[in-house]
């Protein structure tokens, strides 16, 4: 799959099929610090994305 | 993953209510939580016009389509702040949620209106950029409510907000500052009503709704805001959140209940200080002659002198 990150801005890609907190995992991403946008809906931690999915994980922290 | 709700597909998981929610129920649950922060701090009452202060971002945004929704009388301000493209496509943004809702959204330009922008005068009044920008809005903000006769201004702080500025207070007993931390602060001194409607919300729900209610908004993080401690005590509060959800929730709440009046017995619960007079420049509430705006705007203003050195005389080229 492909996977959209930023800041800064870069595509990654991964074998799947993977559950979203798996892919977070293996980036080293917290969950509570993006939301996950696959093939243009959100999804939640459990969902399952195939190896064909475009997802984009979208980081929520500002520095406010 | 199923909405707790309904049992049909869930889009977001929010583990601190150990719940997941489909699109439909993910959406009343913020407009819910929003409405009670309101009612239990008695921020806004029907009636009220409200001035909502927007960056272009996803808690601002999303903030004035939920009161919008919730329907209280609101308008939009906005300043650009001269931060390159970062500040042209926030400012852009914010006009085209304006525009697509047919809403009034007033823009103050800083460059344009008083001579300078952050990264400049920042450096010229030798603040941080992020103390300068907050300087700004605030004074701007205060001013636009009270010229336009509104009985409130509202801004999108929301819960990892509130939690990490009330762990950056606590870890340095800021005691004047913990005995103003409040989600309301009434009106005083020359000062508007300002209200935090989103202080039950976390940031990563913002970003949720945002997506679910179709707000565009921008995504990229101030390109001024690298090192801003307040990132820092998020990530703590984060890792933190992962081993126990619910923390941040606690920990705000739990001092507003518990601790919170203590603070303000303290400080008498006043952010304005004693002996608080009137800027001779601008008649905006100052601690002394001239208020901090103004002088920030002064600085920021004034020449940049030439250094001038020694002078070389050139040596003559031998001939």
């Amino acid at each position: 799959m492909i996977i959209h990150l930023r800041n800064p801005r870069r595509n990654v890609e991964m074998a799947g099929p993977a559950p979203v907190h798996a892919i977070l995992d293996r980036l080293d991403i917290h969950r509570d610090t993006v939301i996950v946008i696959a093939d243009g809906t959100l999804v939640p931690g459990d969902t399952m994305l195939a190896d064909s999915a475009e997802i984009e994980i979208r980081p929520v922290i500002s520095g406010g | 993953m199923k909405c707790t709700v309904c049992k049909g597909p869930a889009v977001m998981d929010v583990r601190r209510h150990n719940a997941a929610f489909c699109s439909e129920h993910f959406l009343r649950l913020v407009h819910q939580q929003t409405q009670k922060a309101i009612d239990d701090f008695d921020m806004i009452r029907k009636g009220d016009r409200v001035l909502v202060a927007v960056s272009g971002g996803k808690d601002s945004l999303a903030l004035w389509d939920i009161l919008l929704k919730l329907g209280y009388e609101t308008d939009g301000f906005i300043i650009s702040l001269g931060i390159g493209e970062y500040s042209k496509e926030s400012t852009q943004t914010a006009q085209q949620f304006a525009a697509d809702r047919n809403l009034t959204l007033h823009v103050v330009d800083l460059p344009e209106e008083y001579g300078y922008d952050i990264p400049n005068g920042s450096k010229a009044a030798r603040r941080t950029p992020c103390s300068a920008c907050g300087l700004s809005k605030r004074h701007l903000i205060d001013k636009a409510a009270i010229d336009g006769g509104y009985d409130v201004v509202a801004t999108g702080h929301n819960l990892d907000d509130e939690a990490a500025v009330l762990f950056g207070n606590t870890l340095r007993w800021n005691v004047d500052y913990l005995g103003r931390q409040r989600p309301v602060l009434p009106a005083r001194g020359g000062f508007p009503k300002k209200v935090k409607p989103l202080v039950r919300l976390a940031e990563r729900e913002m970003a949720a709704y945002c997506v679910l209610a179709g707000i565009d908004y921008i995504v990229e993080e101030c390109p001024m805001a690298d090192g801003n401690k307040h990132l820092g005590y998020k990530a703590a509060l984060n890792a933190i959140e992962a081993d126990s959800p619910g923390s941040k929730h606690a920990f705000f709440f739990e001092f507003l209940a518990k601790a919170a009046v203590r603070f303000e017995e303290a400080t008498d619960g006043d952010d304005v200080p004693e002996g608080l007079g009137t800027c001779t420049q601008c008649g905006s509430p100052a601690s002394g002659e001239v208020c901090a705006f103004c002088r920030l705007v002064e600085l920021a203003n004034r020449p940049i002198p030439v250094r001038i050195g020694k002078t070389k005389r050139l040596s003559e080229s031998p001939s």
